[in-house]
């Protein structure tokens, strides 16, 4: 089962042009709020009409402006889970539930079904409740029962954990995957949230300025996010811009120094980012002298912020984070940082 | 006073109740659907249509009433095409109904745009991915969760529909047992020095007004209930 995405929305000053593919597992659309994600959905499901491009789904055209094809969102099979979950607030959880099986004629097979998913779903003892007498994890079960029960054969999750007490919102998504691992087709995710993404997404897509880049695997994604962007949004502390000055060689003038990394150099080579976790005090390459600026302590971890020495003025201090049980007793005067960590960035491939 | 109760033809109670019960559910329809529609229309389209259509809330009723008569007047146009097919609204209890329906209309349609506008639209789109089709999506969701506001605004366009004058007297004036209404009676029978009479029907039209004040009041107490919970 396959979804591709190729379209273009112009809204106001902001124009939307994603193109991607997605395939059965977890596909993160992940960006921050405002650069298009959940219009991407809306094209996706029906709700809003892309000004050009083309949506398929299974083989299926759901929208194509040449050929003139826009399905109506009922003609879709797509699974639409809102942030807001979109409960009906008139009908009890079994009456909502009933609402994505109307399409199931035999009354028997019928209430099976809703059996079976209040079962899967541990509604048991709620059939009769009102969405408002939910808690937000019962009502994130009952909106997921009640698409489920109406295979589609795409899932699309709207932030789905946003609404959520922190504390709840991890045993939810554990919960949620393995949920998610019984649905055949692609399930789209859309987050904000790059621990989130990691946790959930076999693939991610990163989303800037309603442009989405093609969907790389999460692991990859974090050990090398490429662009600028993708560094920030998977949560790289520390970024300059930079130029290539030998095949693997990177000159940070901001910082004042220079670095080696691991990997073959482009020439396009625009930036480099370094992440909080992977400065090391005794590691041997790229080593710099640094002066201590403030800390702060978190329940399990430190933060550190230090500058270098020949660093420009006006530019940020770096952060730098380690375990508790790491921390030396006085800031060293030197860190380094392995050849592997040192990531080069480059411009977004914008290929429209 | 019982001596009057026993003389007295109850005619205008009863013309003023169907009057107002057709005219109530005339306007029911076409207020959620003009607002329905409306609230979906272009920026500009929309804010011309809204002035049309509450217009006749501002005006005076016998300004409203004018307009009536320059349209289905008997010797204008359309009420010369109208009376071929014996339709005629002027002094007619069904050009009651008319005026009744045009100057209750913008109540409805404006309490109704504005349950509507204060509908969450993601449960609708929830609704249509779920397959569910459009005309069951306003019915049985969309309605519901606006129907608050939807009560109230046929009971104040019922009531208004009830008290109407200016327009109905310009349209239909007054014929006993023909089509006097209340409101057009209570100033009949003081013109006339009927002291009684007009008091009589101040009376019904104060327990009128009070039980449709009282309802109006007990739905927005169970509005407030239904947001606590």
């Amino acid at each position: 089962m396959k979804l591709i995405v190729d379209i273009e929305k112009q809204m106001g000053d902001f124009r939307l042009r994603t193109a991607f593919d997605a395939e059965t597992g977890i596909t993160g659309l992940l960006g921050a709020s405002g650069c298009g994600k959940s219009i991407t959905l809306k094209c996706i499901a029906g709700i809003e009409r892309p000004d050009s491009g083309h949506i398929e789904l299974d083989g299926v055209t759901l929208f194509d402006r040449k050929r003139g094809i826009d399905l109506p969102p009922q003609r879709r099979r797509v699974g639409y889970l809102f942030q807001n979950y979109a409960l009906f607030p008139n009908m009890t959880v079994r009456q909502n539930i009933l609402c994505g099986l109307h399409g199931e004629k035999d009354r028997v097979l019928k209430y099976e079904k809703l059996e079976e998913i209040i079962h899967m779903l541990s509604l048991e003892g709620l059939e009769n409740h009102k969405p408002h007498q939910l808690s937000g994890g019962q009502q994130q079960r009952t909106a997921l029962a009640r698409i489920l029960v109406s295979r589609p054969h795409l899932l699309m999750l709207d932030e789905p954990f946003s609404a959520l007490d922190s504390y709840l919102r991890l045993r939810l998504q554990l919960e949620m995957r393995e949920t998610l691992a019984a649905f055949e087709g692609p399930v789209l995710m859309v987050t904000h949230d790059r621990d989130e993404a990691y946790r959930m997404c076999d693939r991610i897509a990163v989303m800037e300025d309603g442009w989405a880049d093609a969907p790389s695997p999460t692991k990859e994604l974090f050990a090398n996010p490429e662009s600028v962007f993708a560094a920030v949004v998977t949560g790289c502390k520390n970024i300059a811009s930079a130029r290539k000055v030998g095949d693997y060689e990177i000159e940070v003038p901001d910082w004042g120094i220079r670095l080696t990394s691991s990997r073959l150099l482009r020439d396009d080579l625009c930036g480099v980012g370094i992440r909080a976790h992977y400065f090391h005090p005794r590691s041997d390459r790229n080593r710099f002298p640094v002066v201590f600026v403030r800390e702060m302590e978190e329940p399990f971890e430190w933060v550190i912020q230090f500058r270098i020495p020949g660093q420009k003025e006006g530019t940020e201090d770096l952060w730098w984070r380690l375990p508790k049980d790491r921390r030396p007793q006085r800031m060293p005067d030197e860190l380094g940082i392995a050849p592997d960590n040192v990531l080069p960035l480059y411009p977004m491939k914008k290929h429209h | 006073m019982l001596e009057y109760l026993s003389t007295v033809s109850l005619f205008p109670l009863w013309n003023s109740l169907r009057i107002a019960a057709i005219a109530g559910v005339l306007v029911f329809f076409t207020g959620i659907l003009c607002a329905y529609y409306v609230a979906r229309l272009p920026r500009v389209i929309k804010g011309i249509l809204d002035v049309i259509l509450t217009l006749p809330m501002v005006l005076p009723p016998t300004v409203c009433g004018y307009f009536l008569l320059l349209v289905f007047g008997a010797k204008r146009p359309l009420g010369l095409f109208l009376q071929q097919f014996g339709i005629r609204f002027v002094m007619t209890w069904y050009g009651g109904v008319l005026s009744a329906f045009v100057v209750a209309f913008p109540l409805m349609y404006r309490t109704a745009r504005g349950a509507f506008e204060s509908f969450d639209e993601t449960l609708a789109y929830s609704g249509q991915t779920l397959g569910l089709s459009n005309t069951y999506i306003f019915w049985r969701i969309r309605m519901p969760a606006c129907r608050q506001g939807i009560l109230a605004g046929i009971v104040l366009a019922f009531a208004r529909a009830l008290g109407e004058y200016g327009a109905t007297s310009m349209l239909i004036g007054y014929t006993p047992g023909r089509t006097a209404t209340i409101s057009t009676t209570v100033y009949q029978l003081w013109r006339t020095n009927d002291d009684m009479g007009a008091f009589f029907w101040v009376l019904v039209n104060l327990i009128i007004s009070a039980a449709v004040l009282l309802t109006v009041n007990l739905l927005e107490r169970r509005q407030k209930k239904a947001v606590k919970a």
